[in-house]
């Protein structure tokens, strides 16, 4: 009975974890490169959701014109990678048109750190002002089915988002030990000056950067509308901020850390609510998160940054 | 081959260089000395294109490179590009990579792979100690293996004219020399050098020709080994 009840919110903590680690990933990266907290990423996970709704409901037939002859699964797959390339439109546009020009004059972080918070506000109230402040439906295409084995219940949805966040975490690690733009990412997390002495164009490791996070954004976005499926404008928020403590947590400018952290605080989260009454969970879990933090202020694979020679 | 003339540059309101003019042939060593402060680095990062904050404005003057004008060009793009590289002062080693990594780095330009191949054997057999070292953390090398990556770098990105900023800083003078002598062989085998160097002798002993900064101004410059016997450079940086 209590192993069973463990393993039930063990998957639901893997869950929950997932969407954080998602997340999570496009905050460390770009910490990682431009030593900007981009505030404006929580929002971006919003707006791959709403993407991926208007993806998903044009496919699916549901706008007057459009044949709805393509199989869910299929629907559910290009809706993915469409959601993916347009929400990284919006991420490398915020950064062109928001952080770049910023850098260029030399600004110093505070404001450009000012200007992602007003980047991410306007996203919020972009969307309600053109879509309303109506919760919409996620349309359902993968049809949910329950299993239960050994008396512990899951859905397929649960077992793909879990599968899928260990495969990107696979991809992603890669990416980053092994090309050259990965490398390029690293390298500019250490020294920037040296950089263009490569023969690399900083911009394009910048935007490269923006483009993983986003579209990590936007799966995260679709995979949690396929869970969770009502979307409201101000859904990236709460979400958002969480991710960013997860991506502190895991040592801020580390992928493993993005992930350790993202699942940590799906742990805690998820146990808390288990063992107290559920309007106290947030209150304990961050209480819980406080206490570690202040034992060990640059998180769990995080090192205090040595000063070069 | 490089041109440079009459190049004003200022960072913020101050201005760093009143007008200097040299040129580099190619094939050649030419060292470029001065005092601290004199203007040296700012003449190579100059010449490099780096932006601010780390470079200056140019304000003045130009830069050209067989034919070239270099000033509309991005930093990057000085390298992958037109072939000119930097082995910056202070070295700057990506110190969390290793060694095979930041060599690596240094290729993300270039499409030629069987060349890269044989460039990176070719820094292996320069600078032995980098292939013991290969997997290392480029923080953890010391500063003369930082040195010889510096180098190795420069070398593995495929250009046909380096820059240096003092490499022999913090050299012994075992290393120093063994240091120049590498210099010597790369410039051997095609590639042209300009060389900020604080050691001056040793500086004249290799190079073909060498200008004198100071103060932002070219002050001398002739063939090193009549600028070696110039009482002038004796008294102020032979001693
Ligand atoms: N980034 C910068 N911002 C402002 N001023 C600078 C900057 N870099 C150099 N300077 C100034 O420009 C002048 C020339 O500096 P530069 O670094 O070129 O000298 P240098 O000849 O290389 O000296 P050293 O031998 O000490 O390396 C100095 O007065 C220096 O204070
Ligand atoms: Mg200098």
């Amino acid at each position: 009975m209590f192993l069973e009840s463990f393993l039930q919110n063990l998957l639901n903590a893997l869950q929950w974890g997932s969407f954080y680690a998602l997340i999570a990933l496009g905050y460390t990266m770009v910490y990682g490169v431009l030593l900007l907290i981009n505030f404006a990423h929580g929002d971006i996970f919003m707006v791959g959701a709403y993407i991926g709704f208007f993806i998903a409901t044009l496919l699916l037939g549901q706008y007057a014109g459009s044949s709805p002859s393509l199989s869910p699964v299929l629907v559910f797959a290009i809706t993915v990678v469409v959601t993916m390339v347009l929400t990284s439109g919006v991420g490398v546009a915020i950064e062109r048109i928001a952080y770049r020009p910023l850098r260029r004059k030399g600004a110093s972080r505070l404001y450009v750190v000012i200007t992602a918070l007003m980047c991410g506000l306007i996203l919020e109230n972009g969307n309600l002002a053109l879509l309303g402040a109506s919760r919409r439906n996620f349309p359902e295409m993968l049809s949910k089915t329950a299993y239960n084995i050994g008396g512990i219940n899951f859905t397929n949805v649960k077992i793909m988002v879990i599968m899928t966040t260990i495969a990107v975490f696979i991809l992603l690690e890669t990416i980053v030990r092994k090309t050259r733009l990965g490398m390029a990412m690293r390298a500019i997390s250490y020294d920037r000056m040296a950089v263009p002495l490569m023969g690399i164009p900083v911009d394009t490791v910048i935007v490269f950067t923006f483009i993983l996070g986003s579209s990590m954004a936007a799966l995260a976005g679709v995979l949690f509308a396929t869970a969770y499926p009502v979307l409201e404008p101000y859904m990236g928020a709460l979400v958002g901020w969480k991710a960013f403590i997860a991506a502190v947590l895991g040592g801020i400018g580390e992928i493993r850390g993005a992930f350790v952290g993202g699942f940590l605080l799906g742990f805690i989260e998820i146990f808390v609510a288990a063992l107290f009454p559920s309007t106290l969970r947030d209150l304990i879990a961050f209480s819980i998160l406080l206490v570690f933090l202040s034992i060990k202020p640059t998180g769990i694979f995080g090192v205090s940054r040595a000063t070069k020679i | 081959m490089l041109t440079v003339c009459d190049l004003h540059v200022k960072y913020g309101n101050i201005e760093a260089l009143h007008g200097i003019s040299l040129n580099v042939e190619e094939g050649e060593i030419v060292a470029l000395l001065g005092a601290n402060g004199a203007g040296k680095s700012t003449t190579l990062m100059s010449i490099m294109r780096l932006a601010p904050p780390e470079g200056p404005v140019v304000t003045k003057g130009t830069i050209s490179y067989n034919g070239t004008d270099l000033l509309p060009i991005q930093a990057h793009n000085i390298i992958a590009r037109q072939g000119i590289g930097l082995v910056p002062e202070g070295r700057h080693i990506f110190g969390n990579l290793t060694v095979f990594e930041n060599l690596k780095l240094a290729t993300f330009a270039r499409r030629d792979r069987e060349r890269i191949q044989q460039d990176y054997e070719r820094v292996f057999s320069l600078f032995p100690r980098l292939a013991d070292r290969r997997t290392q953390r480029g923080d953890l090398l010391s500063g003369g293996e930082q040195q010889m990556l510096a180098i190795g770098r420069a070398f593995m990105s495929g250009v046909k004219f380096i820059l240096l900023d003092e490499p022999s800083m913090g050299l012994s003078p075992l290393l120093m020399l063994e240091l120049f002598r590498v210099l010597k062989s790369i410039n051997e085998s095609g590639t042209t050098i300009l060389v900020v160097e604080q050691n001056a002798r040793l500086a004249l002993q290799y190079a073909n020709r060498a200008y004198v900064l100071e103060a932002g101004k070219i002050v001398l410059e002739g063939k090193a080994e009549d600028l070696a016997t110039n009482p002038e450079i004796h008294r102020a940086y032979l001693g």
